[in-house]
């Protein structure tokens, strides 16, 4: 029942250019004892290169399950996610995954961690270019004084800075991020987002990014993709977010299309879908 | 000069402040050790005592305790000879274990298949007494000396394979994903992923298999004779040489316990220090 060439695209602003990453008619089907559990039905959407999209939903809502599609770690049941005009198959380094619990390997130190990936990627240049790749990515994200610690030395944010550097050093298509910032403390937290946007807007790619925090989401993207509850999820809303960049988060929350925008995102989340513990 | 004078005042001898003052880790067990051979003293000195007592163990064994480097041919040759005939069957029987079991434990631990298919087999084998072995291999080898070091074979390798199995199984998922996104090769993936993080595993399945190698090749040389300290032992036994095998039974226990130590060691220097458990 493969549904393809749907004309049916719910909530997508159909841009001029034939789009970058696309979701076409995705769905996710579980089987399971008491019959099959459907995540995702019929996800439809398209995203520009370049573009910062953030995913915000409540928890189940398969927003997670949607990104480790894109990531290739797991396939849609229906329907396909296009990169180009190819469908996402399998896991590649052009599709970076920066995992909430930061992924590092813990015997090998930062600089050996973000080598790895460097190592896999750029497999025609020479041991000295991919330690100067190494090197320049770590001090992108301000780790040069700790690039000989291993993970159990650094700091949470610290960790994440190293996925990052990792994740960056690949030169990857896309950037996917599962919550990357959600076991931070706030303030290492801003920090975080902050130096994620800086580094964006010098190495533009396209990011997909999951969060719980709608500041967060309306700081960092583009546009925000907001989900339905669990089972059979979709994508409900689309919202733009149509601050300019570079953003300074001052600025935008004295915007008053900021509480406009962050009203609206809690009606849908609160109001509209809200999550009914109960019926669970 | 008042400096040096204090400094020499301050810093007493390390042996004179030993003896002065010495940690308990080395004083209690010495007083343990005093305690049980005044106690073994008292219950083996009567006339109808069947064991030797500590005094008399030493005074008839003196020669073998102090030169163990003697050879008069045959089986008539000193601990020393004994014990290394001993280390050599268990160094190859166990080395082959050691070989055989990680590779196998790799195998079984990253196939969901080969595991539910062997599992079950292995849980019944590993059961089996080392001994209970013997006669098979003695069978098959139809010769002692290979069957000893197939009994240690066959010993150790359970642990080990039953432990890299574990480890193997137990690599997280978030490393297998890092793994698939990078699009690591099988070596690559090997060295850099499964290695590390089933090694800590490995090394308690080896640490279990060299004790119970050593458990083993003193009741297998019992029965397969030659040179050897188990068989030392029982050939002292049946010329009623009882302070020999005291003498024999404590060098089993210090070898014993330098092999255990040295498999920690050498996990201690390969295992990364993260891994540690």
């Amino acid at each position: 029942m493969q549904i393809s060439n749907s004309t049916l695209p719910n909530q997508i602003s159909v841009a001029n250019s034939a789009p970058f990453l696309e979701f076409d008619g995705v769905s996710k089907i579980y089987p399971s004892a008491k019959g099959s559990y459907t995540v995702l039905e019929d996800v439809n959407l398209s995203i520009q290169e370049g573009e910062f999209i953030c995913m915000i939903g409540h928890s189940g809502c398969g927003k997670s399950t949607l990104l480790s599609m894109v990531s290739g770690l797991n396939k849609p049941s229906t329907g396909e996610i296009r990169l180009k005009n190819q469908p996402i198959t399998k896991p590649g380094p052009d599709r970076m995954v920066i995992f909430q619990n930061y992924s590092l390997l813990p015997w090998k130190t930062a600089y050996e961690n973000v080598y790895l990936a460097v190592e896999q990627v750029y497999k025609h240049k020479s041991a000295l270019e991919k330690k100067e790749i190494t090197l320049e990515h770590l001090e992108l994200v301000g780790l040069t004084e700790a690039i000989n610690k291993k993970p159990a030395q650094l700091s949470g944010g610290m960790k994440q800075r190293v996925a990052i550097a990792r994740a960056l050093a690949t030169r990857p298509e896309v950037l996917i991020m599962d919550e990357p910032f959600g076991a931070l403390d706030p303030i290492t937290r801003e920090e975080m987002q902050e130096e994620l946007l800086k580094i964006w807007q010098d190495h533009r790619c396209t990011v997909l990014m999951i969060t719980h925090d709608l500041d967060e989401a309306l700081f960092l993207s583009d546009r925000l993709v907001m989900m339905t509850n669990g089972p059979a999820a979709n994508i409900g809303e689309v919202l733009d977010i149509p601050f300019s960049r570079p953003r300074d988060r001052q600025r935008i929350m004295e915007n008053p299309q900021y509480f406009e925008l962050r009203n609206y995102a809690l009606d849908f989340l609160f109001r509209r879908f809200a999550h009914d513990d109960a019926l669970e | 000069m008042t400096a040096n004078l204090d400094n020499s005042v301050k810093k007493p001898n390390f042996f004179t402040s030993l003896i002065k003052n010495p940690p308990r880790k080395i004083l209690a067990p010495l007083c343990a050790i005093l305690f049980i051979l005044t106690l073994w003293q008292v219950l083996c000195s009567g006339e109808d005592a069947n064991l030797p007592s500590p005094i008399e163990t030493f005074q008839d064994t003196s020669d073998l305790i102090f030169d163990p480097f003697f050879d008069n041919g045959g089986t008539d040759k000193g601990l020393f000879w004994q014990i290394l005939a001993s280390l050599q069957r268990v160094a190859i029987g166990y080395t082959l274990a050691a070989v055989v079991g990680i590779g196998l434990g790799i195998l079984i631990g990253s196939n969901a298949f080969v595991y539910d298919a062997v599992d079950p087999i292995f849980q019944v084998l590993r059961t089996v007494p080392p001994l209970a072995w013997l006669p098979i291999a003695l069978a098959a080898f139809q010769e002692a000396n290979p069957s000893a070091i197939f009994v240690i074979f066959i010993t150790a390798i359970w642990p080990i394979i039953i432990n890299t199995t574990v480890g193997v199984q137990q690599i997280p998922q978030d490393y297998k994903n890092v793994a698939k996104v990078l699009r690591l090769s099988g070596t690559k993936y090997f060295w850099e992923i499964m290695f590390p993080a089933a090694v800590p595993y490995i090394f308690s399945g080896l640490r279990i298999g060299i004790g119970l190698s050593w458990l083993a090749i003193v009741a297998a040389e019992m029965l397969v004779g030659g040179v050897g300290i188990g068989f030392f032992i029982w050939d002292s036994y049946n010329s009623s040489q009882l302070s020999e095998i005291i003498v024999a039974l404590i060098y089993v226990g210090i070898v014993g316990l330098i092999l255990d130590r040295l498999v920690a060691w050498i996990a201690s220097v390969v295992v990364p220090s993260e891994q540690q458990q």
